[in-house]
C-alpha cells in the first residue's frame, strides 16, 4: 500500500469538515473504529466483513488485531482504520466504539475523547458512564434468538449483528457486506453465510427503527482500492517464499512466526505437488525445538535446498549458535524473523523491531548477518523470495524481519508481481566443472568478491567431497588452526559482506528537497514516520525528508541522505535504538553527531503522533 | 636377475575401486583409541558393500568422535556440526537430496547429555541413516568427565565415582521407534563390521552403540568401558554374519540355531544363536534382555532389534524422488497464472 506522503490525494469526496456545532460536523472516512470483545466469541468473522465492506467502497483501510496471549476468555480489540488520504497505519485515537466486552466496557468508554460514538451491548449500560459521548445501545441477546434458533450458535452469530447496526450508523452499503460475507464463508459454506447474513440485517433494521444518528462520521463511495487485494504480511511472505522456490522449510511453533509457516504449507500443498505423482517439490517438518529447526535449515541449505525456518526472538535466541555455524561454516539459509516484544517470554502478541542488533551480529565471536526490512504486504512477497537468492548467492544466513503488526494484521496491497529474475543457485560447482578443473578449494576466494565456491554432497565426482566444519579451517576447507588461516577467513567474510552490501535493495526517499531535517527508519514505522511529515508539513510548517531502509548492511545512500540534512532523526520500534545503534557502528564521526533518536517501545503499532511530538520535542518547535 | 616380479592384482569392490579410495585424512586421536578401530570398520563395510564415496554424507556434532568422519571416506562431503545437533543437520540434508547415504558419528556425552532431545526426536522419525555413538563414558576432549552413559560406580581417574543410573541409548532407541538397535564393542572387528554392513542395507534408522574405550582417561581400573571390562563383561547374542545382496553364498547354519532376516535391498542378515532363542523382531524381548543384561553387569552385543516393514521420514513425507537441492526452476517456481489466481483470492 502507498500511503500519499506528505501531499493528500486528490478525491471526490470533501475533507472532514469540522465544527463544534455538534450535529452539522461530519467526519468522512477519516477515522478509526473499535471493536472490543473477547477472545475466542468469533468476532474475527464480524470485523473483518466490516473491515471488507469499507474496502470495498473504495475508502483506503486498515485492520488491526489486538489480542492476548490466550486461547479464549480474554479482552481483545480490533481496530479498522479508514483513511481517505491513505494513512492506515495506526491512530491512537478511537472515533467510534462497539462495545460488546462486559469487562473492558467502562475503561473503553472511559478512554474516547468527547463526541465519539458508542455502540454497546444495552445489558453494559455504556451511557450512565459519560454523557459526552455518542450512545448507541442494542439489545444483542435479544436480536440473536429470533436470527439463530441453534443456542450453541449464538455466541458466535451475536457478533455479527453489530456489523448491521455499523453499517446503518456509518451508511456503509449493505450490499458491500453481503459481497464480503460470501468472500469470508466461500461457496461451500453457504448455510453459514446465511445465518450471519440475517444476523446483520437483524442489526440493521434494529438500527433503522430504535437509533438516531447523532455523530459525525460517516463512510463515502471513493475509488482508491481498484486492484487492490488485503492480505496480512505473513500470508504475503508466505507465498514469496513458494514463488521464490523454497524446498525446505523446518520450524517450531511461535507467535506471531506459526500462520507464516501455516499458510507456507497450505500454498505449497495447493501449488507445489507435482501434477503427475502428487509428489511435494518440498518438504516441511516441524521440528522439537528452534535448535533443530534451524539445524535442520542449514543441514538442507549444506546439501543444496533453498531452506529456510520462521520464528520469532526467543527462537531467534535458541538458533543462535547455528547461524554462527552458518555464518561461519558459510550455509545459504532464510531466516524469518517475525518480530514480537521482548526481552524474554515479554509480550508475545505485540509487536516490535526488537531484533534488530541481535540478528545483525547473533552468535559469538566476531559474525555479520544481513538483513532484509519489509514494510508491506509487497515487500513481504519480494523481500522473502529475494532472500534465497542473497542467501545462494553469498552462503550465509540472511534474515527477513518482519513484525507482529505486518504479519498478523491486514494491509491492502497491490497484487504481487511475478518475479521476473530466474532462480539463480550461486557458485555451485558441478561434477563436469570438477572435471574441467581438476579440484577445488572450498574456501578459496578466485574471484576476489569473498564468495567461494561449493560442491553440493552427492555430486557424482571424487574430488567433489570436503569436510564442512565450524572449526578452523583453511581454503580446502581442512582443519586448521593455524592463525594466518583464521585470520584470512574472517577477513574473507568481511569482503564477502562488502561484497553482499551492495546487491542489497536500495533505501526508498521521500524529499523535496531544501529539508534541513530527516527521517531515518525501516519496515512498518514507514506508515507512522510518512504520516507524521504530514503532521510536521500542515501542523508546524516544517518540511522532513524521509529514507527508509530495506537492508541491513546499511547502503551507501544512507551516508549521502545524512550529508544533505542538518540532523536526522532515527525512528525505532524499540527502547534502545537499535537501527540508530547499527549506525553508530560504522558511520563516521561526523555523520553520528547529525543523528537523534525517535524511540517507541510500548508494544503497540507505531503512531505518526508519537513520532510528530518526539520530532517536534526535540527540534523545540 | 629376472624381470620384476609381477604385482598381485589390485584388491577392488564391485565398483572397481580400491579400499584406499574409502580412506580419509590421518586421525588426530590417541594411540589405541576404541574410535580408530570403528573407523577401520566403517571404512572396510563402506568398500566392501560397494557404496559410491560420494553418495555418503558424514555428519557429525562435537567431540573425539565428532572428529573421526575427516578419517575415512575422503571423498565424501562431511559436517562437523555443533555439540549435539547431529541429528538436525543429518535430517536436513536428508530433506535437501534424499538419495544421500548418511552416516552419523556420534559419542555419548554428543547424544546422551546435550544433544538427547535431538536424538530422541531423531528416532521417532525414523530417520534412513545410521548413528553410531561411539561409547566411552567421559568427555575426552575436555580430559575426562562423566558422561551420561557411564555405569553407577564406575570410577575417574581422579577417583570420582559415577552415582547416577546411565542411560540406555539402545533401549531408548527401541523404545523411541529406531528400526535397527544394536550394540557392539569397538575391539571386535567381526561383529562390528558384519553390525554396519547391515545398518548399510537397511532402509530406516540404525542405531549402533559401540563400547569404544578411552585410552587416556577411561581405560583404568574401575572404569566400566575400559578394555579389560569389556573382555571380562562382553555378551554376544548371537554371531552375526551379513551377506549382501550381490553375493549369492549360501549361509553354512544350522536349521533352527540361526535367524535369517532378509533386507530390503535384498541383503540378508544371520544371527547365529549362542545360548538362548533371540528374536530380534520381538520388541519386548529385546527390552527384557538389554534390561536383564544390565541389571547382571554383562554387556549384551549384536543386533538387539529389527523391523523390516515400516515406512522410513522421507517416504512418509510424500517427497519427489529426485533431490529437492537440485530440482529445475519449473519444480519449484509456480507460474504467473497461478500468481493471478492466489491474488484473486484476496480481492
Amino acid at each position: 500500500m502507498q500511503a500519499h506522503v506528505g501531499v493528500p490525494s486528490t478525491t471526490t469526496v470533501e475533507p472532514a469538515t469540522v465544527s463544534t456545532n455538534g450535529a452539522e460536523r461530519r467526519v468522512v472516512n477519516d477515522f478509526s473504529i473499535q471493536v472490543a470483545t473477547v477472545n475466542g466469541s468469533g468476532s474475527q468473522t464480524a470485523n473483518s466483513v466490516l473491515m471488507r465492506s469499507i474496502f470495498q467502497m473504495g475508502v483506503p483501510v486498515s485492520g488491526k488485531n489486538l489480542f492476548p496471549s490466550n486461547i479464549a476468555g480474554l479482552p481483545t480489540w480490533f481496530t479498522i482504520r479508514a483513511n481517505k488520504d491513505g494513512f492506515t497505519g495506526r491512530k491512537k485515537e478511537i472515533d467510534f466504539l462497539v462495545a460488546m466486552n462486559p469487562e473492558t466496557a467502562r475503561e473503553d468508554v472511559e478512554r474516547l475523547a468527547p463526541g465519539c460514538a458508542v455502540v454497546y451491548d444495552e445489558p453494559l449500560k455504556s451511557n450512565q458512564v459519560r454523557s459526552d459521548l455518542h450512545f448507541y445501545p442494542v439489545p444483542f441477546d435479544k436480536l440473536v434468538t429470533p436470527v439463530c434458533p441453534e443456542a450453541k450458535l449464538r455466541k458466535l452469530v451475536r457478533n455479527m449483528i453489530y456489523d448491521g447496526v455499523v453499517a446503518h450508523l456509518l451508511n456503509i452499503d449493505l450490499e458491500e457486506m453481503r459481497k464480503a460475507l460470501s468472500k469470508q464463508f466461500g461457496e461451500r459454506k453457504k448455510k453459514a453465510a446465511e445465518l450471519n447474513w440475517n444476523a446483520i440485517v437483524a442489526g440493521k433494521e434494529y438500527a433503522e427503527k430504535n437509533l438516531s444518528k447523532s455523530d459525525p462520521f460517516g463512510i463515502e463511495r471513493m475509488n482508491q482500492n481498484a486492484g487492490k487485494i488485503i492480505i496480512d504480511g505473513n500470508t504475503a511472505a508466505a507465498l514469496g517464499c513458494v514463488f521464490g522456490g523454497v524446498t525446505v522449510l523446518t520450524w517450531y511453533p511461535i507467535t506471531p512466526s506459526s500462520s507464516l509457516a501455516e499458510a507456507l504449507m497450505t500454498y505449497l500443498e495447493k501449488l507445489r505437488k507435482d501434477p503427475e505423482t502428487g509428489k511435494g517439490t518440498y518438504a516441511v517438518v516441524q521440528a522439537e525445538d528452534e535448535l533443530a529447526s534451524i539445524g535442520m535449515a542449514i543441514g538442507a541449505g549444506w546439501a543444496g535446498a533453498r531452506a529456510m525456518t520462521c520464528t520469532s526472538g526467543p527462537g531467534i535466541s535458541l538458533m543462535s549458535e547455528f547461524v554462527g555455524l552458518g555464518y561461519y561454516a558459510e550455509i545459504p539459509v532464510v531466516i524469518i524473523d517475525v518480530q514480537r516484544a521482548g526481552p524474554s517470554t515479554g509480550l508475545p502478541t505485540r509487536t516490535t523491531q526488537g531484533d534488530l542488533l541481535a540478528n545483525a551480529v547473533l552468535s559469538h565471536g566476531d559474525t555479520k548477518h544481513p538483513i532484509l526490512f519489509p514494510s508491506s504486504p509487497e515487500e513481504c512477497f519480494s523481500m522473502s523470495a529475494m532472500a534465497f537468492e542473497l542467501a545462494e548467492e553469498f552462503q550465509t544466513p540472511i534474515f527477513v524481519n518482519t513484525d507482529l503488526d505486518l504479519g498478523m494484521n491486514n494491509w491492502m496491497a497491490e497484487p504481487f508481481e511475478y518475479p521476473t529474475e530466474p532462480v539463480r543457485r550461486g557458485k555451485v560447482l558441478t561434477a563436469e566443472d570438477l572435471d574441467r578443473l581438476g579440484s577445488f578449494g572450498r574456501y578459496r576466494d578466485v574471484d576476489g568478491d569473498g564468495v567461494t565456491y561449493r560442491t553440493l554432497p552427492g555430486t557424482a565426482h571424487p574430488a567433489a567431497g570436503y569436510t564442512t566444519r565450524g572449526t578452523g579451517h583453511n581454503d580446502n576447507a581442512a582443519y586448521s588452526e593455524r592463525e594466518d588461516d583464521f585470520m584470512n577467513n574472517l577477513d574473507r567474510l568481511v569482503r564477502k559482506f562488502e561484497s553482499l552490501r551492495l546487491k542489497l535493495p536500495a533505501p526508498e526517499e521521500f524529499a523535496n528537497g531544501g529539508a534541513r531535517v530527516g527521517v531515518v527508519y525501516c519496515g512498518t514505522s514507514r506508515y507512522a514516520a510518512e504520516e507524521s511529515r504530514h503532521q510536521l508539513a500542515t501542523e508546524y510548517g516544517i518540511d522532513v525528508s524521509l529514507l527508509r531502509l530495506k537492508a541491513y548492511p546499511y547502503s551507501p545512500e544512507l551516508d549521502a541522505f545524512i550529508d544533505r540534512h542538518e540532523r536526522v532523526y532515527v525512528v525505532d520500534q524499540n527502547r534502545d535504538g537499535q537501527l540508530v545503534l547499527l549506525m553508530r557502528l560504522e558511520l563516521t564521526p561526523v555523520r553520528i553527531g547529525k543523528l537523534r533518536s525517535v524511540r517507541y517501545y510500548g508494544g503497540m503499532p507505531l503512531d505518526a503522533r508519537t513520532v510528530t511530538d518526539e520530532i517536534v520535542r526535540q527540534e523545540g518547535l | 636377475m629376472s624381470a620384476a616380479p609381477t604385482m598381485p592384482p589390485k584388491k577392488t569392490n564391485r565398483l572397481g575401486l580400491e579400499v584406499i579410495q574409502y580412506r580419509g585424512g590421518k586421525t588426530t586421536l590417541c594411540a589405541g583409541c576404541g574410535h580408530n578401530a570403528i573407523t577401520e570398520r566403517l571404512i572396510e563395510a563402506y568398500w566392501e558393500m560397494g557404496v559410491r564415496p560420494w553418495d555418503v554424507a558424514k555428519i557429525s556434532g562435537i567431540g573425539c568422535s565428532s572428529k573421526t568422519p575427516a578419517y575415512f571416506l575422503g571423498q565424501s562431503h562431511g559436517f562437523n556440526a555443533v555439540h549435539g545437533r547431529a541429528p538436525a543437520v543429518a535430517t536436513g540434508a536428508l530433506l535437501g537430496n534424499r538419495r544421500l547415504k548418511c552416516v552419523v558419528v556420534s559419542g555419548d556425552g554428543d547424544t546422551a547429555s546435550i544433544g538427547i532431545g535431538q536424538f530422541m526426536h531423531m528416532l521417532r522419525r525414523n530417520l534412513p541413516l545410521i548413528y553410531i555413538i561411539e561409547n566411552n563414558g567421559v568427555y575426552g576432549l575436555t580430559k575426562g568427565q562423566f558422561s551420561a552413559t557411564a555405569d553407577v560406580g564406575a570410577k575417574l581417574k581422579t577417583g570420582v565415582i559415577n552415582q547416577f543410573t546411565p542411560i540406555d541409548c539402545c533401549l531408548m532407541g527401541i523404545e523411541l521407534g529406531a528400526t535397527l538397535v544394536a550394540r557392539s564393542f569397538s575391539g571386535d572387528k567381526r561383529q562390528l563390521s558384519a553390525i554396519l554392513k547391515a545398518a548399510i542395507a537397511h532402509n530406516g534408522l540404525s542405531v549402533i552403540d559401540v563400547i569404544s574405550p578411552c585410552t587416556t582417561f577411561n581405560d583404568h581400573e574401575g572404569s566400566t568401558k575400559s578394555y579389560a571390562y569389556m573382555k571380562d563383561h562382553e555378551e554376544p547374542l548371537h554371531e552375526v554374519d551379513f551377506v549382501p545382496f550381490y553375493e549369492d553364498i549360501a549361509v553354512d547354519y544350522e536349521e533352527g540355531a540361526a535367524w535369517e532376516v532378509q533386507l530390503h535391498d535384498g541383503s540378508r542378515l544371520v544371527l547365529r544363536k549362542l545360548d538362548r532363542d533371540y528374536d530380534p523382531t520381538d520388541r519386548l524381548g529385546a527390552v527384557q534382555a538389554l534390561s536383564a543384561s544390565a541389571r547382571s553387569g554383562e554387556v549384551l552385543t549384536g543386533i538387539m532389534y529389527l523391523e523390516n516393514e515400516r515406512e522410513n521420514f522421507l517416504e512418509m513425507l510424500g517427497v519427489v524422488d529426485e533431490p529437492l537441492a537440485t530440482l529445475p526452476e519449473r519444480m519449484v517456481r509456480p507460474t504467473q497464472e497461478a500468481l493471478a489466481r492466489v491474488m484473486d483470492e484476496f480481492r
